[in-house]
């Protein structure tokens, strides 16, 4: 992957494209544990690439790694096109925002943001100025002599963005930056994330265990399970065709359909909002799977309304529908009504 | 919190009353006596005088036997500081094999009698050292006090590292420090407190220690306390004793305090 990047240049010439992050077979073992397991991964540059997974899929050591907190028990890590495999973390183009902010609790708002230029010989006046420049990024330019105690959760988040990008790096490394946040808080800092991102344009890549954060962000999810990829893809590739059991599941709701019931014959996954509710005596429509049941629960979610419908071959399939205007969905079936339930085989996703 | 009735609180703090009695009130009379006139010291006081202070003062083995207290006390805290320090590290940040027991063997001697780490060092000096060449000294002294006081700091620090952190480090070399940057930036500051604490503690340990110097001490060698233990034989002398058990109270009290302060000032920044 990296080799042929370089054997044929692209537009970018003969330096490879800054920001591009391409792991190698990498594994990583504490004692007897994998935590990582042999992965392939290449993050584009200028990508926003979320890693996401449940806690103990390996998603943060592989961060880690990339960091270079942790070394690789086999394989490579390229940034940039150079093999960073050996280089200590202070000697990579890459910085972090920590998961609890890691902010020094000893010096103050300037000092922390200036901290990066500072141990790079950085005159004290070039300092202040580009400290200036970067509170004002983030909007806390009234808070550079206070300490990282007296802010709020949210600023704190803010300062150690705003550290981090200081030193212009060419990968921005974040490891569940969002997660000590209230749901409110949490929503604003995505958009703003997102609009960093967009400002800065360089390679984002980001730890998080909430699926809807991960697909609202990213350009591409790498779904991390059991120290493995499951599966990377656009946030719609990997919630519209899950490639497993795992990505199906993980990724909010999904009916799984045994294969028998497939119109390929191999098992499936089709999201809720797939699936259609219509009456018993509608006809089945070509190019669908269609099966007849009976509603044994309706749930309300707000914007939409659960069905869970149990069907004559046996498996439960759950239908949502919107809560939009007129015959509002939520009363038109009830428990206990025959229905048909059906979705185009376009919408269903073969598992492997 | 516990709630207590009107009648235990009254009950508590009259026996707090008199164990703090019992303890300060000797040390009192001591600072008083050292203003008596009188060449021994009698209750109450006849005629206040600085006279013994003004003795003391001129005294050529008192002033000797205070630099020797001042050098073998910053000897010792220098050897405790950097042994004590060194070993928190290691306990803190690394897995080794004999990890619990080396933890304890650091401990140890604080538990030790005085008159065992005394006997001990004093025979290995006498009977191991010597016959094969090596005078150890005024050194030997300074080392035996060592052994105490590496806990002072080794207990201090340890306690500060375990509450560090880590991913500040971890930030500080992601944002480009060398480990030396780091140390010196992030980690030093971090228990730097813990550090000063732990050596005015160690100071003041050896500052007034008795039974350890005793064996220890070259002969003719006095500290402050030795000197006041043979002085305690000539009773004619004892309002100067009383002169010097105050400088040693005053001495012993000052650091302690100093070094309260400075682990309630980290205690609240956090």
């Amino acid at each position: 992957m990296h080799a042929s990047a370089q054997q044929a240049p692209s537009e970018t010439d003969s330096t490879p494209a800054p920001g591009a992050v391409s792991l190698a077979g990498v594994s990583k073992t504490f004692g007897d544990f994998t935590a990582v397991e042999a992965l392939d991964l290449d993050v584009k540059p200028g990508e926003f690439l979320s890693m996401l997974g449940p806690s103990g899929s390996g998603k943060t050591t592989v961060l880690r790694m990339i960091a270079g907190f942790e070394n690789v028990t086999s394989g490579s890590i390229h940034l940039s096109g150079v093999d960073v495999t050996q280089v200590p973390p202070h000697a990579r183009q890459v910085n972090t925002v920590f998961q609890d902010y890691a902010l020094f609790p000893h010096f103050t708002i300037a000092e922390n943001v200036g901290y990066g230029l500072r141990v790079a010989g950085v005159s004290r006046a070039e300092r202040a100025t580009q400290v200036g420049v970067a509170l004002e990024q983030v909007r806390l330019s009234a808070v550079a002599d206070r300490l990282p105690h007296q802010l709020s959760g949210g600023q704190r988040q803010r300062i150690a963005l705003a550290r981090a990008l200081i030193l212009r790096p060419q990968v921005l490394l974040l490891d569940e930056p969002l997660g000590a946040l209230d749901k409110q808080l949490r929503e604003e800092m995505q958009i703003e994330l997102k609009q960093i991102q967009r400002e800065v344009g360089i390679t984002f890549i980001f730890v998080t265990h909430d699926q809807e954060e991960a697909l609202t962000l990213s350009d591409r999810v790498a779904v991390f399970n059991n120290g493995r990829v499951e599966q990377v893809g656009t946030a719609r590739e990997v919630y519209e065709f899950p490639a497993t059991e795992f990505v199906a599941k993980f990724l909010g709701l999904s009916n799984l359909i045994p294969a028998e019931l497939s119109a390929d014959g191999v098992q499936s996954s089709v999201r809720p909002e797939r699936v259609r509710l219509l009456t018993a005596d509608t006809a089945a429509s070509a190019g669908t799977v269609s099966l007849l049941g009976t509603v044994s629960e309706t749930v309300y979610t707000g914007p939409t309304t659960r069905f869970l419908v149990d069907t004559e071959s046996g498996v439960r399939v759950i239908a949502e529908r919107a809560n939009d205007h007129h015959p509002s969905a939520e009363s038109a079936f009830g428990r206990g009504d025959r229905v048909r339930v059906e979705w185009t085989t376009d919408h269903a996703s073969q598992i492997g | 919190m516990l709630r207590l009735s009107l009648g235990a609180k009254f009950t508590l703090g009259t026996i707090v009353a008199i164990a703090l009695a019992f303890m300060y009130i000797p040390l009192f009379l001591v600072v008083i006596n050292s203003f008596s006139a009188a060449r021994l010291s009698s209750w109450p006081i006849a005629e206040f005088s600085t006279i013994w202070w003004e003795k003391a003062f001129v005294s050529e083995p008192i002033r000797a036997a205070l630099l020797n207290s001042v050098i073998v006390g910053l000897g010792a805290t220098v050897i405790a500081l950097i042994l004590g320090t060194l070993v928190a590290f290691a306990l803190q940040r690394y897995t080794f094999f004999g990890k619990q027991t080396v933890n304890l063997l650091v401990v140890l001697p604080i538990a030790l009698p005085g008159i065992v780490t005394g006997v001990a060092l004093n025979n290995t000096y006498n009977q191991v050292l010597e016959p094969i060449g090596i005078e150890v000294g005024y050194f030997g002294m300074i080392i035996a006090h060592g052994t105490f006081c590496i806990v002072m700091v080794f207990n201090n620090v340890l306690a500060r590292l375990r509450r560090i952190n880590p991913s500040i480090e971890e930030a500080s070399r992601d944002l480009g420090a060398t480990p030396l940057q780091t140390f010196r930036l992030v980690t030093f500051p971090q228990f730097r407190s813990a550090f000063v604490a732990g050596a005015i503690l160690a100071f003041a340990l050896s500052f007034d220690e008795v039974v350890v110097t005793i064996f220890t001490a070259p002969p003719g060698v006095d500290t402050l306390p030795l000197w006041i233990m043979n002085q305690m034989a000539r009773p004619n002398e004892a309002s100067l004793v009383n002169v010097v058990a105050t400088v040693v109270i005053l001495a012993s009290f000052i650091p302690v305090w100093v070094s309260q302060r400075l682990a309630r000032g980290a205690d609240e920044r956090e």
